[in-house]
């Protein structure tokens, strides 16, 4: 079962045959299992399935923080696939911004270098990292928290503070992996709709591994169910 | 990564282990101080063994003698000089070649007469011998009573003690600035009889000195003020000018004419001009004293200098450098074992973070890069941690030994010299060394995969 393109213009993501096993004692883990999907640009797709379904593996493929066993992951017409390493952590850097469910913030650090950390990666000047990395926290409604360690804010806070360090270095695809499963639901409400809103701004494709169908069908556009490495079903909403 | 973000980030993250990353920088400053200690100490000894050489005026000598004369006295180099009835002659202008060379700082004959001193109406026999100003750095003149000679063609003599004792027992040192009579035999050239000069061979070439028909030689006295008396023979009895008892500034004994044994060779020989019987070449460093002496063999002279000595030492002291070296390094191996350890225990306690840079766009290069610098710093601060450290343990070696020498009437020299070069290249090396220990530790925290390490946190 796959999904089709419904326009002409380049998918945001569109993965041929997927597939990512791994090797277990003397048996195979097929944790992702030939998935052929495609999502638009600035499309808001959340990814569901059960536990060990397959979901978080086929978000790293597409983040390129994993490589494929066999099929291929075009991120705006690129295959990750032939990118060396270098390039890699270059598209991760530049296209990609990415949310966890633990938040991994630094915990050594201000939420501002936190912010900063991406850029200094891309090697941007001190003066606009400083400028951007404020900026980016303001968006996410931290602008007086610039020098507070992680551990002095909240779940939601420190979610926040991950948003505004995924976003720093404008990426053009914002992966989320369960971005509230840590957070009470009216906190996770509040980071969702924030990623909707900056995402809409900010024209974004956000894909979000979640395994809380309300909250998909109310921020996504489409939602895709995995199950054992396989794509299930697809629902689109109007 | 910029290279300033890299120091930063670096430097931040040792700042998060202080007490651990603290003492590693203090072991790797251990094993520096250890190593900076013992080539200090390889190094000062050299220079106190070179300075002792040097003020015996030995070493940086090199006596020089024609071919044509005192054959038979060393076989391998008659063997070696084909022609020596050709070989050129010590004369005023070999002196003049010699002088010209590179390095060399003085040229001067060895002058050493016989004579008689006249003081309180007696008269006392002894050598005089004639020495160059530069003998003032010789060390038997560090103890001298007095001063040394005012210029090269003073009328004035230092005498041995036990010589000024022999004129003076009471007080030997109640002799300087008085004046005593000098009586020595002066050499008064003869002019050819007239029969004679047929049969002289180049007999026209006469020179001022008229030296090359004849001589005689005639009683004569100068005054002399005593300037000083020394205790010692100097350049340690083991020059000719060494064993006088009357020492007169050298260009004095040239212009008194004083007879000399070796006059009676130059007399014989024909050809006319003052001609030397052996010449003293002084060079500026011991180390030069080969090359020179090269260049006046090429000029076909014979030449003598004790160099194997210092040859010697400074292979013994290449030697001793090496051990003391090896035994320094053992204190720094050990703090590089210190340094892989703490970083492997910092890429395991920082798994999820490097997981976390990955994922955000750090590069298996900038994670490597961000590790080795860690290392560098520790490299760099521990560095220069142990450069301050052994200039202390310097410090207290040099003043232990002050008070060693100086219990026992001995003047206090600095056995530990730290030269500046030593500084640099022991930070370099600190940071040469870290570095190496941080390459398995970058490497590992460079492959680690950063799916694995979000997963488990």
């Amino acid at each position: 079962m796959s999904t089709q393109p419904r326009s002409s213009v380049t998918p945001a993501i569109r993965t041929e045959n997927v597939t990512r096993h791994y090797p277990m004692g003397d048996g195979l883990i097929r944790a992702v299992d030939g998935i052929s999907i495609t999502i638009e640009q600035g499309e808001f797709v959340a990814l569901l399935g059960q536990s060990g379904s397959g979901k978080s593996t086929l978000l790293n493929l597409i983040a390129g923080l994993d490589r494929p066993t066999l099929g291929t992951v075009l991120v705006h017409g690129r295959d990750l696939a032939k990118l060396t390493s270098e390039q890699l952590a270059q598209y991760r850097r530049n296209d990609v911004g990415m949310v966890f469910q633990a938040f991994q913030l630094i915990s050594s650090m201000s939420i501002t270098d936190n912010v900063e950390l991406p850029m200094r990666f891309a090697e941007v000047d001190r003066d606009e990292r400083a400028q951007r990395s404020r900026e980016s926290l303001e968006q996410v409604g931290l602008g007086k928290r610039l020098d507070h360690r992680p551990s002095q804010l909240s779940g939601g806070e420190q979610q926040r503070a991950s948003l505004a360090r995924a976003l720093a270095n404008r990426p053009r695809l914002l992966l989320a992996d369960e971005p509230t499963g840590n957070l009470d639901s009216r906190t996770g409400e509040d980071i969702l709709n924030l990623i909707r809103e900056l995402s809409l701004a900010m024209r974004m494709t956000v894909v979000m591994v979640t395994h809380e169908r309300a909250l998909a069908e109310r921020f996504s556009q489409r939602s895709i169910y995995l199950a054992d490495g396989k794509l299930v079903s697809e629902e689109m909403r109007a | 990564m910029k290279g300033y973000d890299l120091l930063d980030l670096a430097v931040r993250n040792l700042r998060q282990s202080k007490l651990r990353n603290g003492l590693t920088t203090v072991g790797i400053s251990v094993g520096v101080a250890s190593l900076v200690a013992m080539l200090s100490l390889g190094v000062g000894l050299q220079q106190l063994a070179t300075r002792r050489l040097a003020g015996s005026g030995l070493f940086d000598t090199i006596f020089v003698t024609s071919r044509q004369d005192f054959r038979g006295f060393d076989r391998e180099d008659d063997a070696r000089t084909e022609h020596p009835e050709k070989a050129p002659v010590l004369d005023e202008d070999a002196r003049t070649k010699i002088t010209n060379l590179p390095s060399v700082t003085e040229v001067e004959p060895e002058i050493r007469v016989m004579g008689e001193v006249v003081a309180n109406g007696e008269t006392h026999f002894g050598f005089v011998t004639g020495l160059p100003m530069s003998a003032r750095e010789n060390e038997a003149f560090d103890s001298l009573k007095g001063k040394f000679f005012s210029g090269d063609n003073a009328d004035e003599a230092i005498l041995l003690l036990d010589f000024a004792k022999e004129l003076d027992a009471k007080g030997p040192e109640s002799l300087i600035g008085k004046e005593i009579i000098l009586r020595y035999g002066e050499r008064q050239a003869l002019a050819p009889e007239t029969n004679d000069r047929p049969q002289m061979n180049g007999a026209e070439n006469t020179t001022e000195s008229g030296d090359d028909y004849g001589f005689s030689v005639v009683r004569k006295e100068q005054p002399l003020r005593v300037v000083g008396i020394v205790d010692q023979e100097p350049y340690g009895g083991m020059r000719t000018v060494s064993r006088g008892r009357i020492f007169l500034p050298v260009r004095t004994t040239e212009r008194l004419k004083m007879a000399q044994f070796t006059d009676m060779r130059s007399s014989l020989r024909s050809g006319g001009g003052k001609i030397y019987m052996t010449l003293t070449v002084r060079v500026k460093d011991p180390a030069k004293v080969q090359a020179v002496q090269d260049a006046i063999n090429q000029m076909n002279f014979r030449t003598f200098s004790v160099l194997d000595a210092t040859k010697s030492l400074r292979r013994f002291f290449t030697v001793l450098d090496l051990f003391l070296g090896i035994f320094g390094s053992l204190a720094l191996a050990v703090a590089t074992l210190a340094i892989v350890n703490t970083l492997v225990m910092a890429v395991l306690e920082r798994r999820r973070e490097i997981g976390v840079m990955k994922a955000i766009g750090a590069s298996d290069q900038d994670v490597k890069k961000l590790f080795f610098t860690e290392a560098g710093a520790m490299g760099f601060f521990g560095g220069i941690l142990g450069i301050l450290l052994g200039l202390a343990i310097g410090k207290a070696i040099n003043f232990g030994t002050a008070i060693y020498l100086t219990r026992r009437q001995l003047p206090a020299e600095p056995v530990w010299v730290m030269p500046p070069w030593l500084v640099g290249a022991a930070i370099a090396f600190s940071i040469l060394v870290s570095l190496m220990a941080g390459l398995y530790p970058a490497s590992r925290a460079a492959r680690l995969d950063p799916v694995q390490t979000l997963k488990y946190e």
